[in-house]
């Protein structure tokens, strides 16, 4: 019965709620209808107060009881918030779940991979091909910088990726969704779309790189010991401030630099920029470029934490929409708090169940998230 | 004199539905022009269609004799033409300030002066420049479209229905910058549900009725006469 009400609340169709209501005795029954008024009048502050009060209960005890597993969650967090950042980012100029986020953040990390490396899969099983150039073959690129696996050879990688992945995006918007934009189609046709980007990028990269899992850097990395018995290695601590750092870089430019107020702007309202004068189709290709751009370094970081397989980037597109849609759609910021959480959660759920259920945490938090507060932490309502 | 813009024989409406069926109307520089008419006469779609928001199938738009028919309206607000729609005419989640610089985004030069200008014109959003635009009321949202839509100096203004679900007080105060901005020099091309109200404030003006021009002339003529008034204006 008050599951119905509550749902009432957001859904036209009250009319199961008077039908409900017969159910309930008729002295309680004003009372009930004033308590409903009263609750439908707070609108959704309750359910954001709840979802703050969790997410912070979450952190604290998080933190205290499960350091490691917290430490572990925020670097977890730390990727997919490059991720999350990028695809809301995408949202909210574009109004699409880009579904091949995950697939071209892969992408990113294999452009690396081939820079670095210049391997791909051979035609014998097992045995790879040398493209003949790499960055690798440069003195010194592999010679591990202080405590991290990787060299310098690694980071300009990495910085090659993101520009190949900015101008790899801007082309597939040129090829695919510039298109459907001009027929004006609906966001059902940019979803699917994208999945079929997906797809086809996956299939791409199994196809140059075959299915078995790879590393950037081969060899045993030990972890470094730091108080409250926290394990960690210098490369996890790097991927936190890479990403902490590009998210300080996104929040500049979205508040403080004139392309970011512009892009802000047409998130808010397309047709009022344009009459504002501000040329939409360049800020559509300058919001690929930066989200192209946090796809690669988001895929490289993932490879660093993990290790590069085609199939992976498809995983992440669950955790990596629980945590835009848990900041609120089309914030970055959001997504940037939406993330930690959903890396902390799935990271800390491992004390409790196996490993394997971590994309059902990821799930589990989007569904409360609708069921919360369905605009997020940080939407807004239009 | 010749005329700043110059609609002649607009034909447009959304996708088959034909709205104008060759609308003229001609705005001279620094006039004021309203445009009045029933429901559904093809007041707001003139605009879009003379703003480039909707294509035109038929007729030229020229503005300062360059014709502009069927450009975009971002490369239309770079000639001088600002255009205020009549909802959703505000950024929700941008500051005021913000707003304020999204009008001005498409020129560089002197845009703190230019800021400080438009402040000049409407010292209430001066007070409130971090505020967002989400927060304000109706009228104050009116008040920031215009504001926004001065930041480029245009030498046209074009309003759509400012006054709509506006009080009777706050439509006066709206009226009054409206014709503050005309004084000082900026044409303005004003449609409007109000007629009275704009044809006081008018030098002249055109009725619309059915996607086609019925009348047009002096405004004050038209506010005394007892056509238009048993016609258009609901006496």
């Amino acid at each position: 019965m008050r599951r119905r009400c509550w749902r009432a609340k957001t859904w036209p169709g009250s009319t199961w709620v008077i039908s409900g209501m017969s159910i309930i005795p008729a002295r309680y029954a004003d009372s009930f209808s004033e308590l409903r008024d009263r609750y439908r009048a707070l609108g959704d502050r309750p359910g954001a107060i709840g979802l703050w009060a969790l997410i912070i209960a979450l952190f604290v005890w998080a933190a205290v009881f499960q350091t490691q597993l917290f430490v572990v969650g925020i670097i977890v967090g730390s990727i997919l918030a490059l991720g999350a950042m990028g695809l809301t980012l995408v949202y909210g100029i574009l109004k699409f779940g880009n579904f091949a986020h995950g697939d071209t953040m892969m992408l990113g990390s294999y452009i690396a991979y081939i820079l670095l490396t210049g391997t791909v899969v051979g035609r014998q099983a097992n045995i790879d091909t040398d493209i003949g150039i790499s960055l690798e073959q440069f003195p010194g690129a592999t010679t591990g910088i202080g405590d991290l696996s990787f060299g310098y050879g690694l980071l300009i990688a990495i910085a090659l990726a993101g520009l190949a992945m900015a101008l790899i995006s801007i082309a597939l918007d040129r090829v695919v969704y510039r298109r459907l934009r001009q027929r004006k189609s609906g966001i059902v046709i940019f979803a699917i779309a994208s999945l079929g980007i997906a797809f086809s990028t996956r299939a791409l990269m199994l196809i140059i790189w075959g299915p078995d899992p790879r590393r950037y850097v081969s060899g045993i990395h030990y972890a470094k010991h730091y108080p409250f018995d926290v394990v960690l290695k210098t490369d996890q601590i790097f991927i936190f401030f890479v990403a902490f750092g590009l998210a300080v870089a996104l929040y500049v430019l979205l508040f403080h630099m004139k392309l970011g107020k512009a892009m802000r702007a047409m998130a808010d309202n397309a047709d009022l920029a344009l009459v504002s004068g501000i040329n939409t189709d360049r800020i559509i290709v300058w919001t690929w470029a930066i989200g192209g751009a946090l796809m690669a370094v988001a895929g490289a970081l993932l490879a660093v934490q993990a290790s590069l397989k085609p199939d992976l980037g498809f995983g992440l597109i669950l955790p990596l929409f629980a945590a835009a849609i848990l900041g609120g759609l089309g914030k970055p910021h959001g997504a940037f708090i939406g993330a930690m959480v959903v890396g902390v959660t799935q990271e800390v759920s491992i004390e409790f169940i196996s490993a394997g259920y971590k994309p059902a945490v990821a799930f589990m938090i989007l569904v409360l998230i609708l069921l919360l507060r369905p605009r997020g932490l940080f939407g807004s309502t239009n | 004199m010749s005329a700043l813009l110059e609609a002649d024989g607009i034909v447009s409406g959304y996708g088959e539905v034909e709205i104008l069926h060759g609308v003229s109307i001609s705005v001279a520089a620094g006039e004021m022009i309203a445009v009045i008419g029933p429901n559904g006469a093809g007041k707001s779609t003139l605009l879009k269609a003379v703003f480039g928001l909707i294509p035109c199938a038929a007729g030229t738009v020229r503005f300062d004799g360059i014709d502009i028919t069927n450009q975009s309206p971002d490369r239309i607000v770079a000639q001088g033409m600002s255009y205020v729609p009549q909802t959703e005419n505000v950024f929700p989640s941008l500051s005021i300030n913000e707003n304020l610089e999204m009008g001005g985004f498409i020129r560089r030069e002197r845009l703190q002066e230019r800021l400080e200008h438009v402040y000049g014109i409407f010292p209430d959003l001066a007070h409130r420049r971090g505020d967002s635009g989400g927060k304000l009321s109706g009228g104050q949202r009116q008040m920031l479209a215009l504001a926004r839509a001065l930041m480029l100096e245009p030498r046209l203004l074009m309003l759509d229905e400012p006054s709509a679900s506006l009080s009777p007080k706050m439509v006066e105060s709206l009226f009054q910058k409206i014709d503050e901005i005309n004084r000082a020099g900026t044409a303005v091309l004003l449609v409007e549900q109000n007629a009275k109200e704009a044809l006081s404030l008018s030098d002249r003006a055109y009725v619309l009725a059915t996607g086609e021009n019925r009348l047009d002339g002096d405004a004050k003529t038209m506010l005394e006469s007892e056509d238009v008034a048993r016609l258009y204006l609901g006496d």
